[in-house]
């Protein structure tokens, strides 16, 4: 059974058509990543998968659940996580009580097994030593690897990126590559919508290329980064990467 | 005789002195049960406008304009008048309070619309992707955040709504103005003019600036301490 399964998905924001009709499966642990130009529906796509956007039309399928403004916290909660292009750390909270917060509210764990799971994660994103700091004091790149242990924390199966580089500074760019790249060696079901080839070349399972809603190819990163069928994929692509 | 500075006049005062108790007495009374009222009806509504139910939006909307663009004295009139033609006589304070309530609360939904609205749509959705209800977003944080932005303000409806509870006049109150009023149109105590108005508009004073005072401090010393932790953490990455 899929992880994450998307079935005529349609998207209007008044008189614009976001997303048409977009069918979409993904496999357990697999690291689907979706690129395309900007405005074409690859962040309503994976906004999708967790209703921060509801669909207009169309189902959603969580791990086998449908997903429906009834029972979406409790799906959200259970499945997935998100890291954001912005971060969206909580600025009044320090690193730790930011990675603690959803563990101790919503998965009940008491705040020693909490903390220790935040420090886990902070380990493995190499910013152990910044717990008890307030996240508006690090660098764009510094507070996207706390958003990434944040989503972490939760321990969900699925853990959705936004453009988690977009709007960081070029020379931050790869330290946070670098972790998800260690990510992807976990069973962890990514969904990673990105301009950087670079990283869907080297940790992508499948990639998916979106234009004006919809979804043109997919294939492995080989196939498109070798061979790419549609010729608006080669345009694109022979522009991004020099 | 009812000079300003006419001896007999503020002897005068001095012997009535109870009558400006009893009305300050009534005016915090009022002023207490208003502001329950206003803070109820303020967060409801203020919750309403911030939500993404277009009908809450919009009951919302029709009642901050309603009572923002009619005279609180019509309202209060209204009230009173409606109540009593219903049968209903619940008494001035009663009607003072609930007029005046309903009055602030249109102001209060509007301070706490801001403060909620002050907060970045991202970290409503950050909290919704971790799971957070809307009870969970608003708790942890969404109100952490906007109270810096919502308490200076909120004070400034309260002490005009102290203020405003001077309008229980034209109804018949018994709050310090409407007193300070029969005292110096009184048969037996009339005259002393300037100086019940004097003391009238002291005793406002005495209540209200400590309020408004209390408000900018309290802002200030939250940005000062927001500064010292952003600082501290500053120091100890570096």
């Amino acid at each position: 059974m899929s992880m994450i399964r998307l079935e005529n998905v349609n998207k209007n924001f008044g008189d614009l058509h976001v997303l048409k009709d977009v069918n979409l499966e993904v496999e357990e642990g697999e690291k689907l990543v979706i690129i395309g130009p900007s405005g074409s529906g690859k962040s309503t796509t994976v906004r999708c998968m967790n209703f921060l956007e509801t669909p207009s039309s169309g189902h959603v399928y969580i791990d086998g659940v449908e997903l429906t403004s009834k029972n979406k916290t409790r799906v959200v909660r259970n499945s997935t996580s998100m890291v954001f292009q912005q971060f969206n750390l909580y600025p009044h909270m320090t690193v730790l009580r930011n990675l603690t917060l959803a563990p101790m509210k919503l998965h009940h764990k008491s705040k020693k097994e909490a903390e220790e799971l935040a420090y886990h994660y902070l380990e493995i994103v190499g910013l152990k030593d910044k717990a008890n700091v307030y996240p508006t004091t690090l660098s764009g790149g510094q507070q996207q690897r706390i958003a990434i242990a944040r989503a972490l924390c939760s321990q969900s199966k699925i853990i959705l990126f936004d453009e988690p580089t977009s709007a960081l500074d070029p020379e931050t760019i790869q330290e946070v590559l670098d972790v998800m790249i260690k990510l992807a060696k976990e069973n962890i079901t990514m969904v990673v919508v990105t301009h950087e080839m670079g990283f869907a070349r080297q940790v992508a399972d499948r990639v998916i290329f979106m234009e004006d809603g919809q979804i043109i190819e997919s294939g492995t990163p080989e196939h498109f980064f070798t061979n790419p069928e549609s010729e608006r994929v080669k345009q694109f692509l022979g522009k991004i990467i020099r | 005789m009812s000079g300003f500075f006419s001896p007999r006049a503020w002897n005068k005062i001095w012997i009535y002195r109870g009558t400006f108790l009893l009305g300050l007495g009534n005016t915090l009374k009022t002023a207490v049960f208003a502001l329950l009222i206003a803070l109820i009806l303020g967060i409801l509504f203020g919750l309403m406008a911030t939500s993404n139910k277009k009908i809450l939006k919009s009951i919302s909307r029709v009642y901050v304009e309603v009572i923002q663009n009619t005279p609180v004295l019509l309202q209060m009139c209204f009230l009173y008048y409606a109540l009593a033609f219903s049968g209903h006589s619940p008494g001035i304070i009663v009607t003072g309070c609930l007029a005046l309530g309903i009055y602030t609360g249109a102001y209060m939904a509007e301070v706490i619309r801001a403060g909620i609205e002050s907060v970045p749509k991202g970290q409503f959705e950050a909290a919704q992707s971790q799971g957070f209800g809307y009870a969970g977003q608003m708790f942890y944080i969404v109100i952490p955040q906007s109270i810096k932005v919502i308490l200076p303000p909120m004070t400034n409806v309260i002490v005009n709504m102290i203020k405003n509870t001077s309008c229980l006049y034209i109804v018949g109150g018994a709050d310090l103005l409407s007193l300070t009023y029969s005292f110096v149109t009184g048969e037996n105590t009339g005259g002393s003019y300037a100086p019940a108005y004097i003391v009238c508009g002291v005793i406002f004073f005495i209540i209200c600036f400590p309020l408004s005072s209390f408000a900018s401090m309290w802002e200030t010393s939250l940005k000062k301490r927001e500064q010292k932790v952003f600082q501290n953490s500053t120091a100890k990455e570096a």
